[in-house]
């Protein structure tokens, strides 16, 4: 297929640039694909983008974990055909980007705690920087996975069988981002907790009605109306 | 012309991507609002997509009150696509749209995805014609024996044109568990794999009718789009290449002028039908 236009003009903030891959590091099992940002804005921590995987029909919505003045980096667990061919790009190789996507996390919290697990704290390092490193609980399966943990500031881990919800100190304004399990427990314990859930999407942006969560007794498109909700479980 | 297929745009979240259409189709509006099916509802295949959105949608009352008028505003061309258990539903549906400013209706007599109306495509098209002088498309599904028939009924009970074609349904299965990936089992499959058969059914279709065609189904260039006016449709829709690019239509417009004129197509219409009359095939080559 041709290549499109590096850049789009949409008024409704939709953008879509061919990124250049700087490099995939290991993080444990994760892999952290590190993007030349172009022109993108990083957006809000808690935002997504979707991120065309090579030789793959649909792209993967991935929340931004890192952002610098050049350069935008995705956590990513290699699970599946999609992760996979993401994690298998080389310096040199480029890939579609579409994003800031969807909604964030609110940053007007007083005391802030950062629960996560798993691949869930892919959004952490980005909300930690802007929250000026707040204290953070993760929960992780290995020891080996816990790695990831190296990319969030002051943040206690938890490898299973322990789980975060035994490490949450109380009086805190929570925000988190892992399994739904997770989150359904986080937010028995923290009834404002602010939780990123993620379900399967085309498109990102509305289109396909893939990603519908039931949210107050209704079936809602995740990417627009999340993927941050607040009271919602 | 380039219009989206029903179901792969949401004018009112991506306005943007909207205006670049000739002409936006609308999700599915049944008489009553449906929160549509249980997920998990999307999956991807090795060369296509599986949904089963069910009809999500507002319901009539819903749509004219709060969506039309806001697709409306945004001054795009509205077809609205429409849908219904029974034949007198489609009916009522075409008659509260009749003096709409709508541009057009297109009837899903195919969606894969809910259960089938229990009247054939031609009663739903004959009640629905008999409820409003809005020009009228059927969208047919492929999976039928013969397509030319089902587009022969369409055209009888007073369709002014037809959408070609519709998803088929298809299962896939969780590698490791071996269970449909899918929420409520099956769903319907879009995207490259869908292609052929789409090329096919336009190609029987304007054969059989002449009517005006809609040609739908893994549309993602430009050359896709010239293969379906070829075939006999006047007009094409993007799918499922919305969802991965929404530059598409833009992008599909400008590489459709660039195959047509490399064919020597003074524009992509020009090359209407021409794969039902061209030249006549060169002879086999002899190679012994």
């Amino acid at each position: 297929m041709p290549e499109a236009r590096t850049r789009s003009p949409f008024r409704s903030g939709l953008r879509r640039e061919l990124l250049d891959v700087v490099r995939v590091e290991e993080i444990g099992p994760y892999r952290l694909l590190r993007l030349r940002r172009g022109r993108l804005e990083s957006g809000v921590p808690g935002q997504f983008f979707m991120l065309a995987p090579p030789g793959r029909l649909l792209p993967r919505p991935m929340s931004l974990c890192l952002a610098t003045r050049t350069e935008l980096g995705f956590l990513i667990d290699p699970i599946g055909p999609g992760t996979k061919a993401l994690t298998g790009l080389v310096r040199g190789e480029r890939l579609h980007a579409l994003g800031p996507l969807g909604n964030g996390f609110r940053l007007d919290v007083e005391r802030p705690l950062l629960v996560g697990g798993g691949i869930g704290v892919a959004p952490f390092p980005y909300l930690s920087e802007r929250l000026g490193r707040p204290p953070a609980v993760l929960g992780f399966r290995s020891d080996a996975h816990a790695e990831a943990a190296a990319l969030v500031p002051n943040s206690e881990v938890v490898v299973e069988p322990r789980l975060v919800t035994e490490a949450m100190h109380s009086g805190h304004d929570v925000l988190a981002c892992g399994p739904e399990p997770m989150l359904r427990a986080v937010a028995a314990l923290a009834p404002g907790a602010q939780l990123a859930w993620e379900a399967p999407m085309a498109c990102g942006f509305g289109a396909c009605y893939g990603c519908a969560v039931e949210i107050d007794g209704r079936l809602k498109r995740l990417c627009v109306a999340g993927p941050v909700l607040e009271n919602a479980a | 012309m380039i219009l989206n297929a029903s179901g792969c745009l949401d004018a009112l979240t991506a306005p943007d991507v909207a205006v670049t259409l000739d002409a936006y189709v609308t999700k599915t509006v049944t008489p009553l609002p449906r929160e549509g099916n249980e997920p998990i509802r999307i999956a991807e295949t090795d060369i296509g997509m599986l949904n089963s959105i069910g009809l999500a949608n507002p319901g009539i009352e819903g749509f004219l009150a709060e969506t039309l008028p806001q697709l409306l505003d945004m001054g795009v061309s509205v077809w609205v696509s429409v849908g219904g258990f029974a034949a007198r539903e489609y009916a009522e549906i075409c008659a509260r749209l009749d003096d709409q400013p709508v541009a057009a209706i297109e009837l899903n007599v195919s969606c894969p995805n809910v259960s089938s109306p229990e009247e054939e495509v031609e009663e739903i098209v004959a009640a629905a014609r008999a409820s409003t002088t809005k020009t009228l498309y059927a969208k047919l599904s492929p999976a039928v024996p013969d397509i030319a028939a089902a587009a022969c009924a369409a055209a009888r009970a007073g369709a002014d044109g037809l959408t070609l074609v519709n998803t088929i349904r298809g299962l896939a299965l969780d590698e490791r568990t071996l269970e449909p990936k899918l929420g409520p089992g099956v769903g319907g499959l879009s995207g490259p794999a869908l292609r052929p058969i789409a090329l096919a059914a336009v190609f029987a279709a304007y054969r059989a009718t002449g009517l005006p065609i809609v040609g739908v189904g893994g549309v993602e260039t430009g050359l896709h789009g010239l293969e379906l006016i070829a075939a006999g449709a006047s007009a094409f829709a993007l799918g499922t290449a919305l969802f991965a690019d929404p530059e598409a239509p833009v992008r599909v417009r400008e590489e459709l002028s660039r195959e047509a004129s490399a064919r020597g197509f003074a524009t992509p219409l020009a090359a209407y039908a021409t794969a039902h009359g061209g030249p006549p095939p060169r002879p086999l080559r002899r190679v012994a």
